[in-house]
């Protein structure tokens, strides 16, 4: 499946871009979080972020879908 | 209302638009960028968000608020991008009836903003360093490469 990650704050810093297209296996935005974390050395727990997938927050055990645009989103820090 | 904003704030237009002849009571809270954290010396702060996400949310927390205090108006503006330490950084204001409601709807909507909406924010210092706020500890597990 083909679906565009987009990152922001320190996620965007490490893996070096605020977006890309990725051709995933992933079943669950879980995974899909496990394996672009592998490729771009995120080292923070997935369990300390939210992820949004068409500009939806949902579960982590969400299936991934063909087209998604996917938001890993990490702790507010507004204000 | 929400909306972000990548230039300073107007905040006495913001703050005109909240009277009216309904609403007795209006209260304002500007966040304003302090110029120490700790014994650090800060110079600025650099905000970022997702438009569409943060509107959504907000409007979720405005209609929660709206409901619980019976607040008249709530509005709210966010700064991204660099902020100097002394300009504001957020300004939330809410209009209604009576002030006890506009003192504790205020405050529940900057906590609350503050708490839920997708805005992270990196601190710069006057030494040149920075440091993401409220980033997660690092896993320091071997694989991967993380520790």
């Amino acid at each position: 499946m083909k679906v565009t990650l987009h990152y922001v704050a320190y996620l965007r810093e490490t893996a070096g871009c605020a977006e890309e297209t990725r051709t995933t296996a992933a079943t669950t935005l879980a995974a899909l979080y496990d394996e672009a974390a592998a490729d771009h050395g995120f080292c923070w727990p997935r369990t300390t972020m939210a992820v949004a997938v068409n500009e939806r927050v949902v579960p982590w055990t969400s299936p991934v879908r063909d087209g998604d645009e996917v938001l890993f989103l990490p702790p507010a820090a507004g204000g | 209302m929400f909306a972000l904003s990548s230039q300073p704030l107007d905040t006495e237009t913001l703050h005109r638009r909240l009277r009216s002849e309904q609403d007795g009571a209006v209260v304002v809270f500007e966040g304003v960028i302090r110029n120490r954290h700790g014994d650090r010396a800060v110079a600025a702060l650099e905000y970022e968000s997702v438009e569409a996400l943060a509107a959504e949310t907000f409007a979720a927390l405005e209609t929660e608020a709206i409901r619980r205090f019976g607040l008249s108006q709530v509005l709210a503006v966010h700064r991204t991008g660099r902020v100097a330490a002394g300009e504001p950084a957020v300004w939330v204001g809410v209009a209604s009836p009576h002030r006890d409601a506009a003192f504790s709807g205020c405050r529940f909507v900057i906590d609350e903003l503050k708490h839920r909406l997708p805005i992270w924010k990196k601190e710069i210092y006057a030494d040149g360093a920075n440091r993401w706020v409220n980033e997660p500890e690092k896993r320091q597990d071997t694989g991967g490469g993380c520790g």
